[in-house]
């Protein structure tokens, strides 16, 4: 039986091989040669790709990536965790309705939306217009990183929501009650309770946040005007325009790397906070 | 008696389904792969019903983009629309298949001034399909200078109201070109000094863009910003009247972007027919007519003469000769595309 079950894995493996596997291998072997790509025989084993990465100018590059990613992260918990609650609390009546319309906007590619913020966010558009109407002064957002981070953000914003809003809704409502019995009032309830049992929400809705918020790129360029070059745009740039798969490969390990450090540290508060979680359930 | 007449209708049956079959030839499918909006689509079915070759329409956005592409391998395009600099890279590649030009008789319509140019000096490889130039689109209700030099894109006057173009070649070449430099320099000096350039009008600069610029100048976003004549021509024939185009007079980038075959095509033959049959004078000019660029077939420009003579004053369809013979058309830099891409990111992460 157990053989059985397991002989209907073999096809996802064979797919995980093929795509994600190999490719990664690809990624990891341009990364670390140098020569002419679509000659085998040229390439040679060379640092020279993440000699580059070390470089000032790409060392700021990153950083600006992991600053507006974490800003972001920040901005998406603080509105998301509300938002989540409410939802969670809300009569069972309306809570797949308020949960559809946060969902909705996903469904719409997301070049579109970006666009669609282009529009409302530009020096003579709507939010613009409407101000001039009214005889305020413009708001000169875009291009710049506001921009930027409004657009991660409502871009983002839905992937907090989700897991947060799972683990809330799964909370036993005894447990409150147990709380509210032995005279704990609601910020205690909160602080002591709920919030201890939603960190596996919380850790997974930062990573779901925080992962593409690191890599995006398009976002910087409509919205930013492309004075803030992050690291997904620098990646791009690589493999389309200057066609530097080694370099573009090097960039895209190291960002890898970088996002396995931050998923390990997640999971680390993840286990405490599950522990803690537990002891105060 | 019954026996014949079911012969005759199964003859009959067989015949009928046969002869449109033979109007297919082989049934043959093509694969064109040009950039996105460039070809009026009702001219693909004519050559579809004309030759019973098929096409199979796919767009890209950048040279770079195709020509990754065709590095990469595994693609079977069959014409393709590389401009200039594109041209000699895949030539200097061997990618591309020598034309044959017995099959495609309308090339003699292509105009003697646009033949043989640098990039395909013997005139082997590519069939010219548009050209233009890259100038500034400049709203005229927000600028009251005259458009005519690289000088006004650092004009202190119109700060945070000017866009940059997110393209390693035009934005250095810009600088390089205000500079008096070539736009294909590879003297370190002269690039450093396009950089210096390029970082003093950060402050100036409102945002670099890509195809959006054509419509934030629309919308009266900013007031100029560096672009292909073709976004001007597109504006032009929708009838903003408020929307200009200024060639620099210390001459631009001229470019062509041409018909090519590559050599991964195993429908050589069907690919000349169908250049041949874009050279045609009447789909030149249709297709010249509906994508408002300047067309380089003779026949076609004669006949924009006739129904369009005001275009033939507007820098954006017909630039001044003089200034042509100051401009440049792009050159594979080879080794040296990643020395300007690190100069636009140094440029812009600063």
């Amino acid at each position: 039986m157990k053989k059985r079950v397991r002989i209907l894995a073999y096809p996802y493996v064979v797919w995980m091989a093929i795509f994600i596997v190999v490719p990664l291998f690809l990624v990891l072997i341009y990364s670390l040669t140098s020569g002419d790509i679509h000659d085998i025989n040229s390439l040679q084993f060379s640092f020279e790709s993440y000699q580059k990465v070390a470089e000032p100018l790409y060392l700021k590059v990153i950083g600006d990536s992991f600053l507006l990613a974490f800003i972001s992260t920040v901005i998406c918990l603080i509105l998301g965790y509300p938002v989540a609650m409410i939802i969670a609390n809300a009569n069972p009546k309306y809570r797949s309705l308020l949960l559809m319309l946060f969902l909705v906007p996903i469904w719409m590619n997301f070049l579109l939306r970006t666009y669609a913020w282009m529009s409302i966010l530009s020096p003579n558009g709507i939010i613009n217009r409407f101000l001039a109407f009214l005889g305020l002064p413009r708001l000169e957002i875009m291009p710049g990183n506001v921009a930027v981070l409004l657009g991660m953000v409502y871009n983002f914003l839905p992937f907090m929501v989700l897991p947060i809003y799972t683990v809330l809704s799964k909370i036993d409502k005894q447990v409150l009650e147990a709380s509210s019995d032995l005279g704990g009032n609601r910020v205690v309830t909160f602080t002591r309770i709920i919030l201890p049992l939603s960190i596996p929400g919380v850790v997974s809705g930062i990573t779901m946040v925080f992962l593409p918020a690191v890599s995006t790129f398009v976002i910087s360029g409509l919205l930013g005007g492309g004075k803030t070059p992050l690291i997904g745009d620098l990646i791009e740039q690589q493999f389309l325009f200057s066609r530097n798969w080694h370099f573009g490969s090097a960039l895209s390990i190291i960002l890898m790397i970088m996002i396995l450090i931050s998923m390990a540290i997640m999971s680390r508060i993840d286990k405490n906070g599950q522990e803690e979680g537990g002891k105060a359930g | 008696m019954k026996k014949i007449l079911v012969f005759i209708i199964m003859t009959a049956i067989l015949l009928t389904s046969v002869l449109p079959l033979a109007g297919c030839s082989s049934g043959v499918v093509i694969n064109v792969f040009n950039w996105g909006e460039y070809i009026e689509e009702s001219l693909l079915d004519e050559f579809e019903k004309k030759t019973g070759i098929r096409v199979n329409y796919k767009a890209y956005q950048t040279n770079e983009e195709l020509l990754a592409k065709l590095e990469a391998g595994g693609s079977s395009y069959d014409v393709i629309f590389p401009s200039d600099y594109a041209v000699s890279e895949l030539i200097k590649k061997d990618m591309l298949h020598e034309l044959d030009f017995s099959n495609i008789p309308n090339y003699k319509y292509i105009d003697e001034r646009f033949r043989n140019l640098d990039f395909d000096p013997e005139n082997k490889y590519s069939v010219p399909y548009f050209w233009g130039t890259i100038g500034i689109l400049y709203n005229k209700d927000m600028v009251d200078d005259p458009v005519d030099s690289w000088d006004i894109l650092w004009n202190e006057k119109y700060k945070g109201q000017i866009l940059m173009k997110k393209d390693v070649r035009d934005s250095i070449g810009a600088a390089l070109k205000k500079l008096g430099y070539s736009m294909n320099s590879t003297n370190d000096q002269e690039l450093a000094e396009a950089k210096a350039l390029l970082k003093a009008q950060i402050p100036l600069v409102n945002g670099y863009y890509g195809d959006e610029i054509r419509d934030l100048i629309a919308n009266g976003d900013a007031a100029m910003g560096l672009t292909y004549s073709g976004d001007y021509m597109d504006l032009y024939w929708e009838g903003f009247e408020n929307i200009g185009y200024g060639v620099p007079k210390e001459g631009t980038n001229v470019w062509y972007d041409c018909m090519a075959i590559p050599k991964t095509s195993k429908h050589k033959k069907e690919a000349e027919m169908f250049i041949n049959f874009m050279l045609d004078p009447d789909v030149s000019f249709r297709n010249s007519e509906a994508m408002g660029y300047t067309t380089p077939n003779s026949a076609a420009l004669d006949r924009m003469r006739e129904e369009y003579p005001e275009v033939f004053e507007d820098p954006g369809y017909w630039p001044d000769e003089e200034i042509i013979e100051k401009s440049e058309v792009y050159l594979d830099l080879g080794d040296y595309k990643s020395i300007y891409n690190d100069i636009l990111t140094e440029v812009l992460a600063e």
